[in-house]
């Protein structure tokens, strides 16, 4: 019992998320999690805006059913299968978190971006709603995120995920590397 | 009764994705600093367990279970849409440290703010597809 409370290590973590993927193959479905995105999309009526969005969404309801999974599953293990404390992260990382104002004792999330409190800063609901932009409109225009591309389409071994992949890392790295000083 | 096997996956994919700690913030930028292995481990080992699942799927031609080959559609073939594309994405990735499996699972862990984001990636997703004649692919 003691270890479902603690962290699980990356080797069971990520064969889980294999094994994931294969049942949902199995199902006879895909592993891809920003698509419902567009789903949430096509559903609020966005049909009539873009050609884009003239789907049927009612054959994307299963995957909507797997969000609805996702956010359970989210609450059960934050609220019965953790302690909420912060991921151990490397002295390194602490290093760094430090020299962009974010502290090394924290929760889950950093609360300088995900508490209550921190929402009263306007700059705080900007980094929320650049970031939520860009992930969608990434996601989307590169036609899938890191379920689609780094897990299903690789594990295909399809040359565009491989692609998406490295786009990816070049947008994350220049934002912590080049961005976070200037934004933090 | 697929309906519950669906919530059930979904349910199983937001605890791993939780204890995994591929949720945190912190493990995002963690990794985009090269700091530790944690992601890439979770990242690799999913991916080589992934490898072998799809090529045993397509060796023994196995069906799903409504008796259909599983066919994995190959997608179009493009460059700059998936550098473009990817980049913006990665982008978002780091600043809010989330993508949208671990943005659900945020949501049901009780994180309002998260909120935002849903609600900022699903406008975001909306802009694509008004702009997305206009954008290179």
């Amino acid at each position: 019992m003691e270890l479902i409370f603690q962290p699980w290590p990356w080797y069971i973590s990520g064969f889980l998320i294999a094994c994931i993927m294969l049942v949902l193959l199995l199902m006879g479905k895909k592993f891809g999690m920003s698509s419902n995105l567009r789903t949430f999309c096509v559903a609020c009526g966005a049909g009539k805006a873009s050609s884009f969005f003239e789907v049927d969404w009612k054959s994307d309801k299963w995957n909507l059913l797997v969000v609805i999974g996702a956010m359970l599953g989210g609450f059960v293990a934050s609220h019965y299968l953790s302690n909420g404390e912060m991921p151990a992260i490397s002295e390194a990382t602490k290093v760094s978190l430090a020299n962009i104002n974010i502290a090394s004792e924290n929760g889950y999330l950093p609360q300088e971006l995900f508490s209550i409190s921190a929402l009263s800063d306007i700059k705080t609901i900007l980094i929320l709603i650049v970031g939520g932009l860009l992930i969608g409109f990434g996601a989307r225009y590169a036609g899938g995120c890191t379920s689609g591309h780094a897990i299903s389409g690789l594990s295909n071994l399809q040359l565009p995920s491989l692609i998406a992949v490295i786009g990816f890392f070049i947008g994350g790295l220049f934002m912590v590397h080049v961005l976070f000083p200037l934004i933090f | 009764m697929k309906q519950i096997i669906y919530i059930l996956i979904g349910f199983f994919f937001g605890i791993v994705m939780y204890k995994s700690e591929a949720a945190s913030w912190f493990r995002i930028y963690e990794m985009f600093q090269f700091q530790s292995f944690h992601m890439y481990g979770i990242i690799g080992t999913a991916l080589a367990f992934g490898i072998v699942f799809v090529q045993v799927l397509k060796h023994y031609k196995i069906k799903s279970i409504d008796g259909n080959p599983i066919v994995i559609l190959p997608k179009e073939k493009s460059f700059s849409r998936y550098m473009i594309g990817g980049i913006i994405f990665g982008l978002g990735w780091a600043l809010a440290g989330a993508c949208p499996g671990p943005i659900f699972v945020l949501v049901g862990a009780g994180y309002l703010p998260i909120v935002i984001v849903l609600a900022s990636a699903t406008v975001g997703t909306f802009l694509y597809g008004i702009i997305k004649d206009k954008l290179p692919h």
